[in-house]
């Protein structure tokens, strides 16, 4: 609760502001709840993931870019209305589909009794890895973070192909 | 810049430790959190911090700039490799159950190196991208 506080006041901080270069410190500050939330739900691997790559790579990426752009967010020249309502109207469908979810932690949903348990059953005895997360990216999901994989060998590829052709040029 | 030294002193202080915990990470994933994207994203801080502090030219002195790029294609063919490999012993792509004398062992090889894979692509591709920020802001 304390943590879904600051969350929603980071959130308020980061729209209200106008400074780039605080948003960008504010959205470290964002991922760095975020990953506090992630270990209060026991997801201690993604929470790992999120501080690294939310809080710490993509802050320095982004103060990267803000480097080569201005450092104040121009005023917008729309409306906000039509956000506000696609955004309200969201929401208010998430909130919805949350109060349909079964409890946290409820013992019979399909998350439990699906393949989640014949994993967590398999994995030492056919890998020996205790850590269930890493066998089930790396062995028997293998094939998705080749995928994953992929796609950061995309993205790189991509930035490097834009950047370096400028650099070039210039 | 009066500061310099002391942020110099303790990169210099920090850099080995922020190495050997992207190593514990890359290597402990099979018993605690952590793997090939974590480790790969903490190694290439690691890079980006002393290029920060050091200068960029300094940091291309370290980890030139060509290395990085290819590490980004190397860790794919390195994933790749492994599934194919792992065809060539019968199995499925990707299925590492028998690429050492027993299931067991095959999973550990087949998931370390995979894992390897992992962590050179991100390594590479995130310092990659900042080496190609960096330049340009100093152009």
């Amino acid at each position: 609760m304390v943590l879904l506080t600051l969350l929603a006041a980071v959130t308020i901080g980061i729209i209200r502001t106008r400074s780039l270069f605080a948003v960008v410190v504010l959205l470290g500050a964002y991922s760095f709840l975020m990953a506090s939330v992630m270990i209060v739900l026991d997801a201690v691997d993604v929470a790992m993931t999120e501080a690294s790559v939310g809080a710490g790579i993509s802050t320095v990426l982004v103060l990267g870019t803000l480097h080569l752009t201005k450092v104040h967010e121009a005023p917008s020249r729309y409306t906000a209305i039509l956000p506000l309502f696609v955004a309200v109207g969201t929401g208010a469908v998430l909130i919805y589909g949350v109060s349909g979810l079964p409890e946290f932690g409820a013992a019979n949903t399909p998350l439990n009794t699906h393949v989640g348990m014949s994993y967590m059953a398999r994995s030492i005895p056919e890998t020996g890895i205790p850590n269930v997360v890493t066998s089930v990216l790396a062995s028997y999901r293998g094939f998705d973070t080749l995928g994953e994989t992929a796609v950061i060998f995309t993205a790189g590829i991509g930035v490097l192909m834009l950047l370096k052709r400028f650099r070039q040029k210039g | 810049m009066r500061l310099d030294v002391v942020l110099r002193v303790a990169t210099k202080l920090f850099l080995p430790y922020i190495l050997m915990f992207a190593l514990y990470v890359q290597f402990h994933g099979d018993y605690g959190p952590g793997g090939g994207f974590q480790a790969g994203v903490i190694a290439a801080a690691a890079v980006i911090l002393y290029a920060v502090i050091f200068g960029l030219s300094e940091a291309h002195k370290a980890v030139p700039p060509a290395v990085v790029e290819a590490m980004v294609p190397l860790g794919v063919l390195l994933y790749v490799g492994v599934g194919v490999a792992a065809m060539l012993t019968g199995s499925n792509f990707l299925d590492y159950s028998h690429l050492a004398h027993d299931q067991i062992h095959g999973q550990e090889w087949g998931v370390f190196l995979v894992e390897a894979g992992v962590l050179i692509t991100v390594t590479g591709t995130m310092i990659a991208i900042f080496y190609a920020f960096a330049g340009r802001g100093k152009t």
